[in-house]
């Protein structure tokens, strides 16, 4: 047998590891075995599996929480590719049955009702990798000093529209070229302003880009919307309501996952978003009473 | 001398950095250039391809018309490094959860895969490992891992762990198990452009 006490599990390189292999790919939100099929066969890198998809979970209302186990587990035999799931802010215990469920990743997800107005889940603790949403660089070094492998744009989730998102991913690359050419000390004053540690936003100004892997998230409804995205410099895309709620799913999630990887390319882009059925109808984010944003939930 | 990588998704510029380290290191020259589309692949001297998602990545080799471009190049002698989803890719078989995904594979090297023999990502690990063409042990970093389960008479096995194939040659391929590209330690990526400017 093998000598067990010389594998090391869950460590910083392994967490960002995995991270770093779903680069380039879309990630999209399933909640049945069915869907998660569908969604590997378009070439998904991976699935989020949920009870329901943001675009419903803002319809219900009410809390919500993470997802129930026996839809996890019959995703997670359904699919050979990477299972993740949400747990709620600050909410370890889900996360650790998540962990226990066997999950690859989890979001510690807005999206979800918080359980703590102070706290975000300490995940240097977990043997899994954690992904998490941000708005800017304060909010994204916060989550990755706590342990994330994996920053995403918050956006507006189960809206279809993409404003936020871009908003999002503007406001950290921004953030981030600002801080070129900056000295010593005016790194240190910044980290103070923003609130993050002094030394990831050292590590952020000297390589020009956060220290994890960097997704956009909330709002992405269309192959234009994820190669757009690609553009403003996400390494990767994650779906949530805008497969399953597209007209033609099997085609929409084929056509995302080809404009990601064409997405410098206009001429593909045209070809890859003929004939694919109406986008999710969505909501505009203008509507949303402030109160109903989901970005701002988590600090 | 141009080295290829493959840059459909996954961990790309890990292995563009890896190869620049090396080749700095041996003082050589090379271009690398990361490869999206048809029509680069058959400009290339050598091509490595990384890990990533495996069902993902023989997807879109066959529809950008990558694939047939490296078999053909693989008939005309090209090196080629294949690591964890790229091991995957250049196995004749699968098992049982490479075929229900019906997963494109290359079929250039004559061995069988398990795609995720060390199981999750809760059980993926980092440990030292023996290579034989390493005289000290390397730290091996096992991400959703396959292990190889069958190797043919013309491949060699270059290291296991736990009874498991996780290297191998044969001819101008190499496949890893593992990640090599995610270390400092340039051994692996030498021991391919040994290959490489032979």
């Amino acid at each position: 047998m093998m000598e067990l006490e010389k594998l090391r599990h869950g460590t910083e390189l392994i967490k960002r590891g995995f991270a770093s292999m779903q680069k380039g790919g879309v990630i999209m939100d399933v909640t049945n075995p069915e869907q998660a099929r569908i969604a590997e066969e378009a070439g998904a890198v991976a699935v989020m599996a949920l009870q329901a998809v943001p675009a419903d979970i803002r319809k219900a209302g009410g809390v919500a929480r993470m997802a129930d186990p026996q839809i996890i587990t019959e995703i997670i035999e359904s699919v050979t590719i990477p299972v993740m799931a949400k747990a709620r802010i600050g909410h370890f215990v889900e996360a650790e049955i998540l962990q226990a469920l066997g999950v690859d990743m989890i979001d510690e997800s807005e999206v979800l009702t918080p359980a703590d107005d102070k706290f975000h889940i300490d995940k240097t603790r977990f043997t899994v990798p954690f992904v998490c949403g941000a708005r800017n660089l304060g909010e994204a070094l916060r989550r990755i000093n706590e342990g994330a492998a994996m920053i995403r744009t918050k956006g507006e989730a189960g809206t279809g529209d993409v404003r936020e998102a871009v908003r999002h991913m503007k406001q950290i690359t921004g953030e981030i070229r600002a801080l070129a050419g900056k000295t010593k000390e005016e790194i240190m004053l910044t980290a103070r302003e923003i609130e993050a540690p002094v030394e990831l936003v050292i590590e952020t100004a000297k390589l020009q880009r956060l220290p994890v892997v960097n997704f956009a998230a909330g709002g992405v409804a269309t192959p234009a919307d994820a190669a757009l995205m690609m553009r403003l410099g996400a390494d990767g895309v994650f779906v949530g309501s805008g497969i399953f709620k597209a007209e033609k799913p099997e085609l929409m999630a084929s056509a995302i996952v080809e404009a990601v990887n064409n997405y410098d390319d206009p001429q593909k882009l045209a070809e890859i978003s003929k004939g694919i059925g109406a986008g999710m109808k969505g909501i505009s984010t203008d509507t949303i009473p402030p109160e109903q944003a989901l970005q701002t939930r988590g600090w | 001398m141009r080295i290829g990588v493959i840059g459909i998704q996954g961990n790309v510029s890990e292995h563009v950095d890896a190869l620049k380290r090396a080749l700095f290191e041996r003082n050589e020259q090379a271009e690398i250039v990361t490869i999206k589309h048809k029509g680069q692949v058959p400009t290339c001297d050598a091509l490595v391809l990384p890990g990533g998602e495996s069902t993902t990545l023989g997807k879109l080799l066959v529809k950008e018309g990558i694939s047939d471009e490296i078999k053909a190049m693989h008939a005309a002698g090209m090196p080629i490094m294949g690591t964890c989803a790229g091991l995957i890719l250049l196995a004749k078989e699968g098992d049982e959860q490479v075929r229900k995904t019906h997963q494109h594979l290359l079929g250039l090297m004559d061995i069988h895969v398990n795609r995720n023999a060390f199981g999750r990502q809760r059980e993926s690990f980092e440990t030292k490992i023996d290579l034989f063409f390493l005289e000290t042990p390397y730290n091996a970093v096992f991400i959703r891992a396959p292990a190889i389960t069958y190797a043919g008479k013309d491949v060699k096995v270059l290291g296991t762990l736990d009874n498991m194939i996780v290297a191998a040659e044969q001819g101008n391929l190499l496949a890893l198990a593992f990640h090599p590209e995610l270390t400092s330690d340039s051994r692996i990526h030498q021991y391919f452009l040994d290959k490489v400017f032979r």
